[in-house]
């Protein structure tokens, strides 16, 4: 049977579940003008007979479609004849995939012999007697576990607080799958960024300062020698982070100065979704703008003022980088200005304040967390940034305080090493991992040390 | 300021108390219980009964409407505040006492849909004339709010916010001078005088509340508007601020908004009935609830509505 089919059969027999629960509580109670006698409201009593019916089968369910594969493939390897078994693992996979493609009926690479015909037919024996167990049991739990429910139905049983229940794992299911894949994340970066610093010292890359990834196939070759010290890779994100707030912070300030307290409501309305839309525009259309427009206009703009401008340089990619954050920073300075009271600005204005006294004295400090925070949430995003950087800053990986020189970012680094068919154990590839370890310790402390100052801020009005 | 003083008080009031003479009679309270809020509405009839005119007028609103978009909000109402008087306006919860209040200092224009039409003059002067600036206005009329709103600075801060913005001490010497005589005219001076550099917030209520009329008087107002000043205080809280209210009553023209009608008996000279958004009755105080002239006055003042 195929899966979907007993899926399907599946929901349908759940939905049956539902329908007989609800019916079972009218009966237990002795007719529908009795259901004022249920403890919890009928629907209760049928989804209670659909989770019992539903769960355990789908849990087995998904058990067995994840064990299958290695059970049947144990298997096979176990009835081959001795000589087989005898293989590294490498050669003994390639079989496996070869049987399993045999079986299948896709092209494999090699010749086929008898000894593989059997084990594909084997097989395909094998994973049909799987299918039907699996159906059998599944449907078999279904039905079983739905009966069970209906016999605990009784007026005075708590099906809504079982239900409930049941709803509050799900809950906290769906809230974990977030954390558990940044745990997972974290994880898969750290154990390729340990493999790096076995062969690179942790103290090189965090202070040595050159970079040059490269890695030497033989001892002779020109520039075996690679550094791997990050000490540019992280000055030059902080050089186009800094030209990227510089342009962000008091553009977007002022927006939102504006917004909060100038504009009338009519402009408000336009105003604000199309700086939402300014948010939306996809960072590497972005990043054309910034090396087709803005690199050269500002390279020319230099020369003319005769000053010597990289054609790639930092400036046109914070530049642009400013300007995508610009509605970032505004939007969350003008909440934070918004959740200052009303009470504080009346309070100002009776006193004689103009508007702008009003707001640089009492509004602005009033939200200052909160803005700080929505600064720091920015600058987290322009440091993780990578499309308009690949496309603007260029990959030399020069150590300058400069804004007309090419730098080169970690994020950059990260997208060249990772770019293109790699070898995992080599330095060169695994310093990737190491970098982007070290970019998300970095913005994970900033966003905290972010979302700190917006909740501090918060309690201070509740 | 005060010069025009004399000039005002042989102009104004004895032509002008002619007009409401007469009215009551026809709107004499008749006994008549249980009416329904449509009857009262026509009850209200159009002109104010009693005395809205005074000796001494400081503020002067003529047929004053004020309208929110569609919403007629505050219809023809024509009152006198005296120099030196405390005026409570009392009456239920949404008949446009606290428009009224903020028309006098132009708080209003901050409403985007808010208008207001009749004139309304303080020591003779249009407030609402083209060459008046706002924010000049508000340093002449100071206003307390509801609920206690210290702004999160320090309490030294807050007291000076005003006589900074304002350029009143030319040196920290007399900002000093400034910030603790406010403290003391409102009663903290003793309760804080060791921790001016501690955020106002963290004040309890009362004393938060003492702390904004303090910031209030620091500017040296004429007028002090009062806005339900404590309706967020427990009793005790409360009974300071109206020993407050009536010390300052010597210097300043003080409105009061209020729910209280114990308060308005307590610390008011007279008292402006407001219903519906317009003004029905005002009168001297004690007048006002010992002897109502008008049926809807009388309802409410003895609890029947409200």
């Amino acid at each position: 049977m195929q899966n979907l089919t007993l899926i399907l059969l599946l929901a349908a027999m759940a939905g049956g579940a539902f329908f007989m629960g609800r019916r079972r509580s009218f009966a237990v109670v002795g007719g529908l003008a009795h259901s004022a006698r249920l403890h919890s409201l009928p629907g209760y009593y049928g989804y209670f007979t659909l989770i019992w019916c539903l769960l355990p089968a789908l849990g087995l369910f998904l058990v067995w479609v994840l064990v299958e594969p290695k059970v049947i493939v144990a298997l096979i390897i176990e009835s081959l004849p001795g000589a087989q078994r005898t293989m590294s693992a490498g050669e003994l996979n390639l079989l496996v995939n070869n049987i399993q493609n045999l079986a299948a009926g896709d092209a494999i690479s090699g010749e086929i012999d008898a000894v593989m015909r059997d084990a594909a037919d084997r097989y395909n024996d094998y994973v049909a007697a799987s299918r039907r167990m699996l159906a059998a049991l599944t449907l078999g739990i279904a039905g079983l576990g739905g009966a069970i429910a209906l016999r605990r139905i009784r007026p005075e049983f708590r099906a809504r607080n079982r239900v409930e229940q049941v709803v509050l794992y799900l809950l906290i299911a769906a809230s974990s799958i977030a954390i558990l894949t940044t745990v997972g994340i974290v994880l898969s970066v750290l154990f390729e960024a340990i493999r790096f610093f076995r062969e690179v010292p942790l103290t090189e890359f965090l202070f040595g300062l050159s970079w040059s990834p490269q890695t030497a196939i033989r001892a002779d070759q020109v520039g075996s020698s690679g550094s791997f010290g990050a000490v540019p890779l992280f000055a030059g994100t902080l050089l186009i982070t800094a030209i990227a707030m510089v342009v962000a912070v008091p553009v977007g300030l002022m927006t939102a100065i504006y917004l909060a307290e100038y504009s009338s409501s009519r402009v408000r309305a336009v105003a604000k979704p199309l700086l939402e839309i300014l948010a939306g525009i996809p960072t590497v259309v972005y990043g054309f703008f910034a090396a087709l427009t803005v690199a050269p206009w500002v390279r020319t703009a230099g020369e003319s003022i005769g000053l010597e401008v990289a054609s790639e340089s930092a400036l046109a990619a914070g530049l642009v980088m400013g300007i995508m954050i610009i509605p970032l920073v505004s939007s969350l300075s003008d909440d934070a200005i918004h959740a200052v009271p009303t009470a504080m600005r009346d309070g100002a204005l009776g006193l004689g304040s103009t508007r702008s006294e009003a707001m640089v004295r009492v509004m602005l400090p009033a939200a200052l967390p909160g803005i700080v925070g929505g600064i720091l949430l920015a600058v987290s995003r322009a440091i993780g940034e990578t499309m308009i950087v690949v496309m603007a800053a260029g990959l030399a990986a020069n150590l300058t305080a400069n804004p007309f020189e090419a730098v080169t970012t970690v994020t950059v680094q990260i997208v060249t090493l990772l770019v293109g068919d790699q070898e995992f154990d080599s330095a060169k590839t695994l310093a990737a991992f190491a970098l982007g370890l070290m970019l998300f310790v970095v913005t994970l402390c900033l966003n905290v040390i972010g979302l700190t100052f917006v909740r501090k801020y918060r309690e201070q009005y509740e | 300021m005060t010069e025009t003083k004399i000039t005002e008080e042989e102009a104004v009031p004895e032509a002008r108390r002619v007009e409401t003479d007469g009215v009551p009679a026809a709107q004499k309270p008749n006994g008549v219980a249980a009416h329904t809020v449509v009857e009262r509405v026509a009850e209200l009839g159009e002109k104010t009964v009693g005395e809205v005119r005074c000796d001494n007028p400081f503020i002067v609103t003529e047929n004053v409407d004020v309208y929110y978009g569609d919403n007629h909000a505050i219809q023809n109402v024509t009152l006198e505040i005296g120099k030196s008087e405390v005026i409570a306006l009392i009456g239920p919860s949404g008949c446009g006492k606290s428009t009224y209040l903020r028309c006098l200092n132009r708080m209003n224009d901050s409403i985007e849909s808010a208008r207001v039409t009749g004139t309304i003059t303080l020591d003779r002067q249009d407030i609402y004339g083209s060459d008046l600036d706002p924010v000049a206005l508000r340093a002449r009329v100071g206003m307390v709010f509801q609920k206690p709103n210290p702004f999160p600075k320090s309490i030294y801060d807050n007291v000076a916010y005003g006589p900074r913005i304002h350029g009143l001490a030319s040196d920290r010497a007399e900002l000093d001078e400034i910030v603790h005589t406010s403290l003391d005219r409102a009663g903290l001076l003793k309760e804080v005088k060791d921790r001016m550099d501690e955020p106002g917030t963290g004040l309890s209520g009362g004393q938060q509340q003492r702390l904004c009329i303090a910031r209030t008087i620091a500017v040296n107002p004429e007028v002090i508007l009062m806005d339900e000043p404590c309706s967020a205080l427990d009793p005790i809280a409360t009974a300071r601020i109206e020993d407050l209210i009536d010390e300052l009553s010597r210097d300043y023209a003080i409105v009061i908004v209020t729910h209280s009608m114990q308060q308005a008996a307590r610390v008011s000279q007279r008292v402006a009935y407001f219903h519906l958004g317009r003004l029905v009755e005002v009168d001297e105080t004690n007048r006002i609830f010992t002897n109502p002239q008008h049926k809807l006055t009388e309802d409410y003042i003895t609890g029947r509505i409200g």
